[in-house]
């Protein structure tokens, strides 16, 4: 859909359960979680002909949160295994799989810096959610986020200098921005539950999900500037979550 | 702004938790069936029939609750689990999916590994009690198959949970 909620175009049906779409750089690929056959795995969305394919990751329980590296040739995303998920790399053309965390924690939600030489996920290695960086080849991480409560679902913004998340912080989420040395932390939005932000290409606007409380609880997204003004509902007809902002079209 | 304009946003507009029916995951995984669909759904039986998935689901119980943020078996959970963990040693026959779920407190992928971390410890209690592990498998719904929808604990202490669901050995693969 156009990000003014305009043009709305469906990709998958409803015969089973679809999750948390990334595109590609260049827009003609998506990927998402499914669980068709009852096992999270990623599939490979080709938006042109609506074409979807099962990623063959590394051997693995479970496969979810991809997002693709800035050139589009390779996946990076979490297998679990034995109870323990980590973050991986699959090439596309090669095959080849890296596995690049290997604590006994919840290492997930991967997302590559704009040259892509650094990537930013979430670990509860400290006990809970939080936010750290590494090589894109993997090692040694440094811990970002330090403020009170939880941390999740980072992503790393066009222009490199900052990365967005979700907090969770005395029963409230909150979409927010920090610098990448996890300074300067601003939170954007407050509510019920907010969650999943996404970038717009020039790095001003970001759009997230927004779920209402109670048993007749709907989802939306909205966005808002990333100077915390302009929170606007992005109007679509039906419940929708998980944005992914798609590239500049030609 | 006319190249801003083009700009194109992927949505899920189905099947996540985005609907306001209530009855949207099918009178949740009651019964038989776990929230995956491929369980027992249909394996007849009656409950007081020891041999039966109905006694398994009712008598024993097919599922157990976990705390906030944990995936340790509480003792009311290991007499559950001990209870199947026999029935699953007597009827040889059956395999078994273990579903880890979260409740709706949680961002989307740590949820998923949550409930991951669920359905692991209760087939590694299962195993620790002499069940094959060939015969079990994990999966998680991490938030997106609550069976109580409303915003309070009362409902998120029955989503924080791992459901053992039956299948025949012959039917599954």
């Amino acid at each position: 859909m156009d990000y003014d909620g305009a043009n709305v175009q469906f990709l998958t049906d409803s015969s089973s359960i679809v999750l948390a779409p990334r595109f590609s750089p260049n827009g003609d690929r998506v990927l998402y979680t499914s669980f068709e056959s009852g096992f999270p795995r990623i599939n490979v969305l080709n938006v042109a002909n609506v074409g979807r394919q099962q990623l063959t990751t590394a051997q693995g329980e479970m496969a979810f949160s991809p997002r693709f590296s800035r050139d589009g040739r390779s996946v990076i995303y979490s297998l679990s295994n034995g109870g323990n998920t980590d973050i991986y790399r699959t090439e596309f053309g090669s095959g080849q799989h890296v596995r690049l965390t290997s604590a006994p924690s919840i290492e997930t939600a991967p997302s590559l810096s704009p040259d892509g030489s650094q990537i930013v996920f979430e670990s509860d290695r400290s006990g809970t959610q939080q936010l750290y960086i590494m090589s894109a080849n993997g090692g040694e991480a440094r811990r970002i986020s330090f403020g009170e409560g939880r941390y999740g679902t980072p992503v790393w913004s066009p222009r490199g200098d900052l990365v967005a998340f979700t907090k969770q912080n005395a029963g409230r989420f909150h979409i927010g921005v920090m610098r990448t040395d996890g300074s300067e932390e601003r939170l954007l939005t407050s509510s019920f539950l907010d969650e999943g932000p996404t970038w717009s290409p020039n790095g001003r606007v970001i759009m997230f999900s927004r779920e209402t409380q109670g048993a007749g609880g709907t989802s939306a997204m909205y966005s808002v500037d990333i100077s915390g003004r302009n929170l606007k509902a992005v109007p679509i007809q039906g419940g929708a979550s998980d944005p992914s902002w798609g590239p500049l079209q030609p | 702004m006319n190249m801003f304009k083009k700009l194109a946003v992927v949505l899920l507009v189905l099947a996540t938790a985005a609907c306001t029916n209530p009855d949207r995951f099918g009178g949740g995984a009651g019964g038989a069936g776990g929230a995956g669909g491929a369980g027992a759904d249909g394996l007849a039986g009656s409950a007081s029939d020891p041999a039966s998935p109905q006694f398994f689901n009712q008598t024993i119980g097919d599922r157990v609750l976990f705390a906030v943020d944990q995936s340790t078996i509480t003792d009311q959970g290991k007499t559950i689990h001990d209870g199947q963990a026999q029935w699953l040693m007597t009827n040889a026959d059956y395999r078994a999916v273990i579903e880890g779920h979260a409740d709706e407190q949680g961002t989307r992928e740590y949820n998923l590994a949550l409930g991951f971390r669920r359905a692991n410890a209760v087939r590694e209690y299962l195993v620790s009690r002499g069940v094959p592990a060939s015969r079990l498998e994990v999966t998680s719904f991490g938030k997106e198959r609550p069976i109580e929808v409303c915003s309070n604990e009362t409902c998120y202490a029955q989503n924080r949970r791992a459901v053992t669901v039956l299948s025949f050995s012959a039917i599954t693969s």
